[in-house]
């Protein structure tokens, strides 16, 4: 019979961290209200404070773990691990907007709370153990967005941006429903776990079953796949992060590949880690697409990116590569015995890519002029003569995303090889080296262009305080997972991603 | 008198294809909205489908959260549209050029 739940039932401790910034953001709605015209920035500490509660939150419970709202939500330390990763990216990205929607004359303050409510989406998305409750934080984390990429109205870029965002994320959206739709069909349940139990038999019994279940799995991908925009669903991130303000492309390049990719972690290790096809076969039937998917983003975004001359958009390639990089990491997943292992290599990844990303974008924040304009490659001319503290940095944040040693990126990109050598995939490590490779080119023209040319040298109008402050947090970050990288992996070691915990 | 499951499954899928159609071919940013629409609608329908097959509530309550979700993304959808015809006079999608690279 169907009992009504009780609260203890809900088990809301476990749901504190998201459910407070979930809150928080509502709060804020109602609080900015109050707040005068022209004094919006107490707005940003106001939505600042909420972060910083959640983090409290979410560290005291990192090492909690089980099931709340009756088995559809799953807290444990793949969740508490995002959750850092999430709500750093949106303490730097408040931090990055403060003086950024002042100088450009769209100081709002319902930015601050769209920017909490996509976060509280990313948080949702890492915690997600139903297929109902990954497509609400799916659209909880992108509805936002596409807002927030408007937000320079009536400048056309920016529309544009939104626009394109907007038509290729509901599509996707669209495509993640009909699949969820199809493995609901094929399993007759919503939650992970009960799908895993599931899937064996369906696969034993063949037939429309598994045809259903392997459509459903397909088209989560593709609409997955557009989120953290890989190939071939990638065709849409330059437009769309050179067109929207540039502390909001700095916050979604990192949040919303975070939270798609806790989604697809949570999907394909925890519900299908098991799809397999043949008797005898140790991997997943979903790895060799990711393989592929993985390599071809790989290739794709490092060398499109070489010909790109403004920074935002190089950028932009820069983050499908990487968003290959990560998938590289989720195919390994789908051998048996790494997927921990794996699991830990993205997520370490994930949080070398944040810090690194958040400072790049922070210094194409500080070069650019106030209408937008100055975001080329060659606005870096000079300025190590100009701002030689930022040019430093700026040479920190590109050798990161080399993925040379001493800085986070490197300590990334080292577990995600290793997680793809364990798992098998040879070949598919050393396309990710070769690219890598490949991508100094780019990044290294920018460190040319700061030391080695003569120019002018950009004022960097934007490096305001608390411009500055975001970047040296990023510094930091950066510099010290690449010494100390055990700072990370200590927290990543209690990551275990399996079905036997989630059980309800 | 019932209908069999494989005809609802065909039929949502033949919606979810000719939504899919849609966004791909046409050029007015409303028709292209309402293909995407049209395309969470056949999951709606798969997933009623699905339920009933099944015996569970789970279907019908995705279609519940679906259909919240999709009038929230009107709501940004039509707002976005508004915003782009007021500065260019013009919803054409393929008239959204100004970045290319």
């Amino acid at each position: 019979m169907f009992q009504v739940p009780t609260i203890a039932d809900l088990n809301l401790g476990l749901t504190l961290p998201a459910l407070s910034l979930a809150l928080g953001a509502c709060v804020l709605l109602l609080l900015d209200l109050f707040v005068p015209r022209e004094r919006k920035e107490i707005t940003a500490w106001l939505a600042m404070a909420g972060i910083a509660v959640s983090f409290v939150l979410n560290l005291a419970g990192f090492n909690e773990s089980g099931t709340a709202f009756l088995g559809t939500f799953a807290a444990d330390q793949f969740t508490g691990f995002l959750n850092i990763v999430i709500l750093i990216t949106a303490f730097l990205g408040v931090l990055l907007s403060l003086d950024y929607l002042k100088r450009a004359k769209i100081e709002r303050g319902e930015y601050y709370v769209l920017l909490l409510l996509s976060a509280a989406g990313m948080m949702f998305m890492s915690s997600a153990n139903d297929l109902i409750v990954v497509f609400i934080a799916l659209e909880l984390l992108s509805i936002p967005l596409y807002i927030m990429a408007t937000f320079r109205a009536p400048d056309l870029k920016s529309e544009e941006s939104g626009m394109k965002y907007f038509i290729l994320g509901a599509f996707a959206g669209a495509f993640f429903v009909y699949g969820a739709a199809l493995v609901y069909g094929a399993t007759g349940t919503t939650n992970l776990p009960e799908i895993f139990a599931a899937v064996n038999g369906i696969i034993a019994a063949g037939g429309s079953q598994m045809f259903l279940l392997l459509m459903g799995t397909g088209l989560i991908l593709v609409g997955l796949g557009f989120k953290v925009a890989v190939v071939p669903f990638h065709m849409w991130t330059p437009d769309v992060y050179e067109g929207a303000p540039t502390p909001v492309t700095a916050f979604m390049s990192v949040g919303a590949k975070a939270g798609g990719f806790a989604g697809l972690l949570r999907i394909m290790v925890v519900a299908l880690p098991v799809f397999v096809l043949k008797d005898g076969q140790t991997a997943a039937a979903w790895q060799q697409t990711f393989w592929l998917v993985a390599a071809a983003t790989l290739i794709l975004g490092n060398i499109v990116a070489i010909a790109q001359t403004n920074v935002k958009r190089m950028l932009a390639y820069s983050s499908i590569a990487h968003a290959g990089y990560i998938m590289m990491a989720v195919a390994a997943a789908g051998t048996a015995g790494v997927a921990n292992e794996a699991t830990r290599a993205a997520l370490l990844y994930l949080m070398a890519y944040m810090f690194t990303n958040l400072g790049a974008f922070g210094i194409a924040l500080a070069i650019e002029k106030d209408d937008g304009s100055d975001t080329g490659v060659d606005n870096f001319i000079g300025l190590a003569k100009s701002k030689p503290a930022l040019a430093a940095m700026m040479t920190v944040f590109m050798l990161s995303l080399t993925g040379i040693p001493l800085t986070g990126g490197f300590v990334g990109k080292w577990f995600v090889f290793k997680s793809a050598l364990d798992a098998g995939l040879v070949p598919l490590a050393i396309i990710g080296v070769l690219t890598s490779v490949i991508s100094a080119f780019y990044y290294v023209r920018i460190i040319v262009n700061m030391y080695l040319k003569d120019g002018e040298g950009d004022p960097a109008a934007g490096a305001t305080r608390y411009v500055n402050w975001a970047i040296y947090v990023a510094f930091a970050g950066t510099l010290l997972m690449g010494i100390f990288p055990w700072i990370a992996t200590n927290l990543s070691d209690t990551v275990v991603l399996a079905v036997e915990m989630f059980v309800r | 008198m019932s209908v069999d499951i494989e005809v609802y499954i065909a039929l949502s899928a033949i919606l979810f294809i000719l939504g899919a159609m849609g966004v791909l071919v046409r050029r007015n940013a409303i028709l292209v909205f309402m293909s995407v629409e049209l395309m969470l609608n056949a999951a709606n329908l798969a997933l009623v489908a699905f339920s009933r097959l099944w015996g569970g509530a789970e279907g019908h309550l995705f279609v519940f959260f679906v259909m919240t979700v999709a009038a929230a993304e009107v709501a940004v959808g039509l707002a976005l549209i508004v915003a782009i015809f007021r500065s260019k006079q013009s919803i054409d999608i393929d008239e959204l050029h100004q970045m290319e690279g």
